[in-house]
């Protein structure tokens, strides 16, 4: 069971900012994509859930086998596809609750509806797993929030929704100690044998909370270099730039030719 | 817990635009004819004996009304099409509105249940009057209301055996030549409430009517004028529907409401008029000293809706209040707003309209905020915010607000937004597919207003959003 991507390459307009993406995470694993801004991770975390700006013009998703690039966001994400976005919008008038009993009910079979006094009892489970107060879910979603309580809704989204695979674009940023640690406990919380996680980031500082299995070094929209931890703190020292001279331009690099990732 | 009556709600009325769209075939017992006369305005007396003063307002009132022209230099040309010698004035079954369901005859009673009437009244109204066409065919009230001596009936029971009250306020809020649909329905009248609220008195559930249009090429001009006497609390409520006929259907009513000093009166409208509805409605409230008037207004359906609910603050430290929420979809013109007239000192408004238009539909505001140069103190707040679904929907403002002297204030806020391809994509993301995306963000947008209505019409009016939002997208 995975989320497999396999040969990627995507758009945006005219622009190819995916290059050949290969990469497979597995359920119980955790992987981490750093890279230099404008990488391309972004944009990566976009296509997988099926984001309409982008075009895919080469390779494949398959969830646990499954075929994704195919299918509608809204099918994706009840497939088990969780992305907590980097700048997550504002949704007026339409509290955290309400939001969720809809997505909530929206994974039901047709004709199915959702138990509110056990939705409310998760909730607040969750909430208070996370060390939010209770009131923070009567709040219209994101409308007026700071940087921080934009990422413990997503937080508290991913767990209410509990993904198959959940993927974090740069939920680190901007963030002060304390909600940065929100955010790891969040994540450390759900990690188990039944999920899989990509987290995207630019900074080693997530990872000191989250210890992840792998870590990419994506640049120009590709992977250029995988290890376990260890790689992440190599870059925290040398930083981006040595692998940039020696990837940045795509006519320099190794791999521009064929497009696949060694 | 306030998010019960969140998104999901169970279905408590049943008057969407499909559970409205049939109708009967009922023998009618008055039959006013085709066309708009003098001959038209004495079978209406007639048949409903009145009285030689009301036969004479009548008449002045279709003078004016064959007068004056069609406001199309300022409102929509669309009202050039509406062909008064086509529609029928007057079709009624008989002349008294039945106690208990039981009276009431047996198709106009089906149409009653099939649109959750009886089973409204049973759960949660003081009283309920229900109007088929041209007259009530049911009427009744909590017993224990009519022992503290309010009176809840048709208009022309009002007038009839209440003639003291209902002379001195009838016309006297919004007079014939108030406009031409104001003189047209002051000709032909029928139906709609009378209610008077004895000084001190709290009516603690709301009042309901169901204005129901039953007959094609039909006009239903019905009057409600409620009186809350001093000191009174009222809230009077009312659903209208009719079904999808291939020609024009009109429907102008008119409404004048009397809040003496210290009452209140919170007057709420939910129609779901079917798309080939002219409507076209005059509604105006009088508050004294300290009272309040509340409009709280929901138009959804109708071909063009012209409505403008007024608070003319005649006393000190009076309140006038309008929340409005219009949804216009293809081929629909919500013309709707608000105005409030300060003539006194520390008098307060408040007007917060929303509209949403998908498809070609289009809404416009139209407001009317006047402060004469003489008053102090006196505030008026007025929020208008329009959502825009589709490329091709239109909306329009026109706020008028005329402040004189500086011993006032007045704020105005406007706003145009979409709901951005972003938002619906985040939304997606979490699960939602698109259509349930956009009507959640309509909701959304709508969502502090529908607070205002009580829960069981609010429950209804997110599933009214939702139905007019399917098959918006793409």
């Amino acid at each position: 069971m995975s989320l497999q991507i396999c040969d990627l390459h995507a758009r945006i307009a005219d622009r190819e900012i995916l290059r050949g993406i290969s990469l497979e995470i597995r359920l119980g694993q955790t992987h981490a994509i750093m890279g230099p801004n404008g990488s391309g991770k972004s944009t990566l975390a976009k296509v997988i859930s099926g984001h309409p700006d982008y075009e895919v013009t080469q390779g494949s998703v398959l969830l646990d086998g499954v075929p994704l690039l195919e299918r509608e966001p809204d099918e994706r994400a009840r497939m088990g596809v969780f992305l907590a976005f980097q700048y997550p919008c504002e949704i007026p008038g339409v509290s955290i609750a309400n939001f969720l009993r809809a997505a909530a009910q929206a994974r039901l079979p047709e004709g199915e509806s959702l138990s509110v006094t056990d939705f409310y009892q998760k909730l607040y489970r969750e909430m208070d797993a996370l060390g939010m107060q209770r009131n923070f879910s009567s709040r219209p979603l994101n409308a007026g929030f700071s940087g921080g309580e934009k990422k413990r809704a997503e937080i508290l989204q991913m767990a209410m929704l509990r993904p198959r695979y959940g993927i974090l674009d740069e939920t680190d940023s901007g963030l002060d100690i304390d909600a940065l640690k929100v955010v790891a406990n969040g994540v450390n919380r759900l990690r188990g044998p039944e999920v899989g996680f990509l987290i995207i980031t630019h900074y080693q500082r997530l990872l000191d909370y989250i210890t992840p299995d792998f870590v990419h070094v994506m640049v120009e929209g590709r992977i250029v270099q995988s290890g376990g931890p260890e790689l992440a703190l190599e870059l925290e020292r040398h930083g981006y730039g040595s692998l940039e001279e020696r990837y940045g331009s795509s006519k320099l690099s190794p791999l521009a030719e064929t497009g696949t990732q060694g | 817990m306030a998010e019960e009556q969140g998104i999901a709600g169970e279905d408590l009325l049943q008057l969407d635009r499909s559970a409205g769209d049939f109708h009967y075939d009922v023998k009618y017992a008055y039959d006013a004819g085709v066309g708009l006369s003098e001959e038209t305005v004495d079978y209406i007396c007639d048949a409903k004996n009145d009285p030689t003063w009301l036969r004479d307002f009548r008449k002045r009132a279709l003078e004016i009304f064959l007068r004056e022209p069609l406001p199309t230099h300022w409102a929509s040309e669309q009202l050039a099409e509406i062909d008064f010698s086509q529609i029928r004035y007057y079709l009624a079954h008989g002349q008294r509105a039945g106690r208990s369901w039981d009276e009431v005859p047996e198709e106009v009673k089906r149409t009653f249940e099939r649109l959750g009437v009886p089973e409204q009244e049973r759960k949660f109204l003081a009283g309920v009057e229900a109007q088929f066409d041209s007259e009530a065919a049911y009427s009744n009230m909590k017993e224990a209301l009519r022992a503290q001596g309010v009176i809840f009936v048709g208009s022309t029971e009002g007038l009839h055996k209440h003639p003291e009250l209902f002379r001195k306020w009838f016309g006297k809020v919004i007079p014939p030549g108030d406009n031409k649909f104001a003189a047209l329905n002051s000709a032909v009248f029928s139906g709609g409430s009378f209610i008077y609220v004895p000084p001190g008195v709290k009516v603690s559930h709301p009042l309901q009517a169901y204005f129901r249009i039953n007959a094609e090429s039909f006009g239903q001009f019905e009057r409600t004028l409620i009186i809350a006497d001093e000191g009174s609390e009222v809230t009077y409520m009312e659903g209208c529907t009719a079904p999808r006929f291939d020609t024009a259907t009109l429907h102008s009513a008119v409404v004048e409401l009397v809040a003496l000093p210290g009452a209140k009166i919170q007057y709420i409208t939910v129609q779901n008029w079917s798309p080939n509805v002219f409507n076209l409605v005059t509604k105006r409230g009088m508050a004294m000293e300290n009272a309040e008037v509340r409009w709280i207004d929901c138009n959804i359906g109708s071909r063009l809706t012209m409505k403008y609910p007024a608070v003319i603050l005649r006393g000190r430290k009076a309140r006038g209040e309008v929340l409005s929420i219009a949804l216009a979809n293809s081929g629909q013109h919500q013309d709707t707003g608000a105005k409030m007239i300060h003539l006194a000192d520390e008098t307060t408004s408040n007007i917060i309209a929303k509209s949403i238009s998908i498809g070609e539909g289009r809404s416009s505001y139209r407001g009317m905020v006047r402060i004469p140069n003489h008053l102090k103190g006196c505030k008026n707040n007025t929020e208008c915010d329009a959502l825009l679904i589709n490329t091709s929907s239109r909306t329009d403002t026109y706020p008028a607000i005329t402040l004189r002297g500086n011993r006032s204030a007045v704020q105005h806020e406007a706003s145009v937004s979409k709901i951005s391809a972003e938002q619906i994509f985040y939304m997606r993301q979490r699960g939602l597919p698109e259509s349930e995306a956009m009507s959640l963000s309509v909701n959304g947008f709508v969502n502090d207003l529908v607070r205002e209505f009580p829960m069981e019409y609010s429950v209804e009016l997110k599933r009214l959003i939702d139905l007019e939002m399917e098959g918006s997208v793409g």
